[in-house]
């Protein structure tokens, strides 16, 4: 690790001035930045932690929808976003409870590891990514591997989701990260399904398309069953070739639909 | 009854008290006043020459207290390989230089090039990345068989190519072997990877030196499994410190498997530099560090066929194996392709004829070297695959066509060496068939076909030669070192005793299982003994623990040294209680004259012993302490039946391990939940190496798997409840407790009855699949499936 100065500031408009500062960086739960800094992969001037700022953490239900605080930890998120279960049963999913204790949502998201689990659960539920200047629609804000709509310096503070009729995530896990190899979350809302794949694509997160206009006219998963993902830009590496990642898309695809509630 | 002590009794484990309550003293908790610490600036790239090194910027850093590189270490000792095969020609294996820092070229990512000393590691680390290293890259040589081929890339200039060693054994049975093979009824073929693996001890490496000017005096706290083993390498080949001089510490150590016997450049780069520099020097691996710099295991390629006649007899095993000994030869890397392989071809086999060639071979990769099992794995892993996939091609069922063939006579000869005392091999096929309930399976399959799944059957048998080893074969086989072992029985004045060892526990439980040895040959309490190990200061040179010899040889040592204090203490017992010494008998503790009511206690003796006032000090002397060093007749012969049972996920190919059930013959056995303990680890690091363990190299001999990101571990979700039982028991017949050894047949036994089992669950449903190699990962089982 290099030096850095610390703050943990208790608002959101702190924290936003914090983070004025030259090569500033949020701080979340750490469980990605700060095996970064070991490294000496990174070097920011300062670290401002979120995880002071009462505003950006736990779950509410408001407006048929649910509302996830930018700093909740994802253990939070499993315990307390009963309302809708897909998400909740996602978060309790995420590494191990060491990681689930520490690292939040807003982290998550803003770090947007394309083997990352919670970037499919926005995807498809069209969430909205509240951030201190502006709101950003989940289909705006993913823009490729670790890449985001995020400016320099923005914080995530909140997360809204629309609670769906029914819905599933289904993670096949990379053997030794246990992060999703592919991720598939289908939700499906009264005016039509979304399927947003984690884990497979070169180009991150993604909605199928083609599954979701099929769905959204027969949600079972037979409806998929005639559709076929292409390999091509899918990611191949030792745990998998690209082909081997988009037939997993569409088995877990058919099991989310199947275990979808 | 179980017993509630003494051998054969489950004592618990006395050490965890201090490992589960944080406790242990490891060698990152050695802290020493004025201590500095080191950071290797280490190789990035796999090859390359090395042209310069400008180190002024980083000596101007704070906190730097001195910077080394190879050129500091010219004129002084490489790290010395301790075992020379000769090849089939009569030629000396090809032996590189091993240089302490990086000499001229860089051979593998992770090589040492440089070492900074700082105050602190963090003000090291900065020095580090301050260094001017420029090194122009060369290709590198990864693959096996590219790296034999005309025109390859060497990673040792002066030795021409990089093949190391081309050995064939046994090379007179050649001729014969070809001509069975050919004449044969059925010849199996299998060509097959045994993947190589990163060892992963919960500890990493650390090394600290230490340097007393008074007295000129070195001492290295080290992860050791066998600090003597250190000593004599690292003070004889390496510094050139006589062993007076030089002091070598393993305390507690957080786990080896191996690759914590060899002696490594950062031991004796902290000794040295302690000395150079004055003040104690401390090196803590990171896990990215140890990844890149912990020899690795396996990674051999292999060729083998598997002869039958008519009548499905084994006719003849032929093996044709590339062995990759990575860029430098590590300290026992020749043995285990070699020695530890070849010699274990026979398996549970009456094959009459075999023949096995191995051709080493240096990379641009790792140093690899002995890990759990080293070498009897490999043989393991082929010959029980070949067989399974001759009982599939002939037709058979595998259990049949192996008890067919099993040697059922001992002592046996085999055809590659070595004699087997004793051993069982329709007990434990039986017993595994009962612990196993294989007659259940077909029920279970069609249970699992009901959900969906395909499931497998796996089993298969090992033998290993253990309890490592006699001195004077080894030493005509290669070896540099000799490998009896030593105890010294210290009998304390009040009757306590503590018991010097030369093995080394690092998970192994020898504090508890020593004692329960010596106390149950005294009659005593085993609370009252203690055992010392890991300190060349205080323990007899013995030569450490690997290949599951620990009980097998220094325990016989301490059973000698525990015998002559016997006869000793019956002479001072005779004293006390005027009696002859013959008729003196040691019962529970008592010593009573035979056929009268005379006694008098332990205590009353070793007193005596000590305090010699009523004494036969005309005779023999005060004091009660004794050494033994033992040196094994032969190496034991543990062995067992394993049965796998496994579900595939047709959608998916992922593998989950259902049933594993294990019969081990361990001959006598001292502490039972220990061995079921050593048992239960060895069989998740076999199935870790069959369905998960990967450590892969790209093109360019950049590590795939550098960290828990990519290198899969298993964990205790990724394996089943065992079903074990050491109950088959042959006692060795030449040492004098009648054991075995268990701490590496999980680790040996277990990849084959994994893989088998996944090829017959595929099988199952007409896949026309007939090996798929190590890590039989989910995406490798689908390519299989739709292949
Ligand atoms: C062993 C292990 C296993 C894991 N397994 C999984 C898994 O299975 N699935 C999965 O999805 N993830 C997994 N993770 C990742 C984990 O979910 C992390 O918590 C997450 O990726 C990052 O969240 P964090 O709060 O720890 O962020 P940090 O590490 O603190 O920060 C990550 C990045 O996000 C920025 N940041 C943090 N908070 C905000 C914010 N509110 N607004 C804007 N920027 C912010 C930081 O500046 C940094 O760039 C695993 C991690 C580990 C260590």
């Amino acid at each position: 690790m290099y030096n850095f100065d610390f703050e943990k500031p208790s608002t959101i408009a702190d924290a936003v001035s914090a983070m004025a500062a030259e090569e500033a960086q949020a701080l979340g739960g750490g469980q990605t930045l700060i095996p970064t800094l070991k490294q000496r992969l990174a070097s920011p001037s300062k670290l401002v932690s979120l995880s002071g700022i009462a505003e950006m953490k736990g779950v509410c239900e408001a407006d048929g929808g649910i509302s996830v605080g930018g700093a909740t930890t994802h253990a939070t998120v499993a315990a307390e976003a009963g309302a809708y279960p897909a998400l909740a049963a996602l978060a309790s999913n995420i590494g191990d409870p060491a990681v689930r204790n520490r690292g939040t949502i807003g982290g998550s998201l803003a770090n947007n590891d394309p083997a990352a689990c919670y970037p499919s659960a926005a995807l498809a539920s069209g969430a909205t990514i509240e951030t201190n200047s502006r709101e950003i629609a989940a289909d705006d804000y993913f823009q490729g591997m670790f890449t985001t709509a995020l400016e320099e310096g923005e914080i995530i503070t909140n997360v809204r989701f629309p609670i769906p009729e029914a819905a599933s995530y289904q993670k096949f896990e990379q053997p030794a990260s246990r992060f999703a190899m592919v991720g598939v979350f289908v939700a499906k809302y009264v005016d039509g399904v979304r399927v947003a794949v984690t884990g497979a694509s070169e180009d991150g997160v993604f909605r199928w398309t083609e599954a979701e206009e099929a769905l959204s006219g027969n949600f079972s998963a037979d409806a998929v069953e005639g559709l076929s993902v292409s390999g091509d830009g899918m990611i191949s590496d030792l745990h998998g070739s690209g082909d081997y990642r988009a037939h997993l898309v569409k088995v877990l695809t058919k099991r989310a639909v199947a275990a979808a509630s | 009854m179980p017993k509630d002590s003494g051998i054969g009794a489950s004592s618990k484990r006395r050490e965890d008290v201090r490992f589960l309550t944080g406790q242990g003293q490891y060698t990152d908790d050695i802290n020493i006043h004025g201590q500095t610490y080191v950071h290797f600036v280490r190789s990035d790239v796999a090859h390359g020459k090395i042209n310069s090194i400008d180190t002024s910027a980083a000596e101007a850093m704070p906190g730097v207290v001195r910077i080394f590189t190879g050129a500091d270490f010219e004129g002084i000792g490489g790290l010395p390989c301790g075992w020379q095969v000769t090849d089939r020609h009569g030629e000396a294996m090809k032996e590189p230089a091993h240089p302490v820092l990086a000499q001229g070229k860089v051979r593998h990512v992770g090589d040492p090039i440089a070492a900074v000393i700082a105050e602190s590691l963090e003000q090291a680390r900065d020095a580090g990345e301050a260094l001017n290293i420029d090194i122009e890259e060369l290709p590198a040589v990864v693959d096996m068989k590219a790296a034999l081929s005309e025109g390859s890339a060497t990673v040792h200039d002066d030795l021409g190519d990089n093949l190391c060693y081309d050995w064939g054994f046994v090379e007179e049975n050649k001729g014969a072997v070809d001509e069975a093979i050919k004449n044969a009824a059925h010849v199996t073929t299998l060509e097959l990877v045994n993947n190589r693996l990163v060892a992963n001890p919960m500890e990493p490496r650390v090394a600290v030196g230490d340097y007393n000017r008074a007295n000129d005096e070195s001492t290295l706290y080290t992860t050791s499994q066998n600090p003597h083993v250190i000593r004599l390498l690292m003070g004889a080949f390496v510094l050139g410190i006589p062993e007076h001089k030089l002091r070598v510490v393993a305390p507690d150590v957080g786990g080896g498997f191996g690759t914590k016997i060899f002696h490594y450049a950062e031991e004796a780069f902290c000794t040295f530099a302690a000395r150079q520099i004055n003040r104690p020097v401390k090196w803590t691996a990171s896990r990215s560090e140890a990844f890149i710099s912990d020899a690795h295991g396996r990674d051999h390629v292999t060729k083998i066929e598997l002869a039958l006649d008519a009548d499905n007899n084994f006719t003849a095993v032929r093996t044709e194996t590339l062995a990759n000994m990575g860029a430098y030869l590590s300290t026992f890397a020749p043995s285990v392709p070699t020695w530890l392989h070849g010699t274990l071809m026979a398996g549970n086999y009456k094959t009459p004829l075999i023949y096995v060639n191995v051709k080493a071979v240096f990379t641009n990769t790792v140093p690899v070297d002995a890990y759990r099992g080293a070498g009897r794995p490999e043989a393991t892993y082929q010959l029980e695959r070949v067989i399974d996939k001759a009982a599939r091609e002939l037709g058979v069922d595998p259990i049949a066509l192996r008890r067919q063939n099993f040697i059922t006579e001992f002592p046996y000869a085999t055809p590659v060496a070595v004699e087997y005392d004793t051993g069982n091999y329709v007990a434990t096929m039986d017993k595994l068939e009962e612990i196993a309930d294989i007659s259940g399976f077909e029920a279970r399959r069609k249970a699992s076909e009901a959900n969906g799944k395909l499931r497998g059957l796996g089993v298969n048998c090992y033998i290993e030669a253990c309890g490592i080893a006699p001195s004077n074969l080894v030493g005509q086989l290669g070896a540099r070192a000799g490998l009896y072992d030593a105890a010294t029985v210290r009998v304390n004045a009040t009757g306590s005793i503590s018991v010097m060892v030369g093995a080394h526990s690092h998970g192994q439980g020898h504090e508890t299982a020593f004692p329960q040895v010596v106390a149950e040959m005294l009659g005593i309490d085993e609370s009252m003994i203690e055992i010392v190990h890991g300190d060349s200061s205080k323990i007899p040179f013995g030569m450490g623990t690997y290949g599951s010899r620990s009980i097998a040889v220094c325990g016989s040592a301490m059973v000698r040294a525990t015998e002559k204090i016997i006869n000793k203490a019956k002479k001072i017992a005779s004293h006390l209680l005027e009696a002859s010494e013959a008729d003196i008998e040691l019962k529970d503790g008592q010593f009573t004259v035979a056929g009268t009511d005379k006694s008098c206690a332990w205590g009353d003796v070793t007193l005596a012993a000590y305090v010699p006032h009523n004494y036969p000090l005309d005779n023999i002397e005060p004091g009660l302490e004794e050494t033994a060093f033992y040196d094994p007749s032969n190496f034991t012969y543990p062995s067992g039946a394993y049965a796998c049972e496994v579900e595939v996920d047709p959608d998916t190919g992922k593998v989950t391990v259902e049933r594993f059930s294990a019969a081990d013959d361990f001959g006598n056995i001292i502490n039972p939940m220990i061995v079921t303990g050593q048992v239960h680890g060895g069989l998740a690091q076999g199935i870790g190496q069959a369905l998960m363990e990967n450590c892969a190299y790209d093109e360019n001999g950049q590590l795939l798997s550098a960290s828990y990101m990519d290198y899969a571990m298993p964990r205790a979700s990724d394996v089943p409840f065992y079903a074990v039982d050491h109950s088959c028991q042959t006692p060795c017949t030449h040492n004098p407790l009648g054991v075995k050894g268990c701490g590496e047949a999980g680790a040996i036994g277990s990849p084959p009855s994994v893989v088998n089992a996944v090829v017959d669950a595929l099988q199952s449903a007409g896949h026309n699949v007939t090996h798929i190699d190590m890590p039989v990962s989910p995406s490798r089982v689908w390519a299989a499936m739709n292949s």
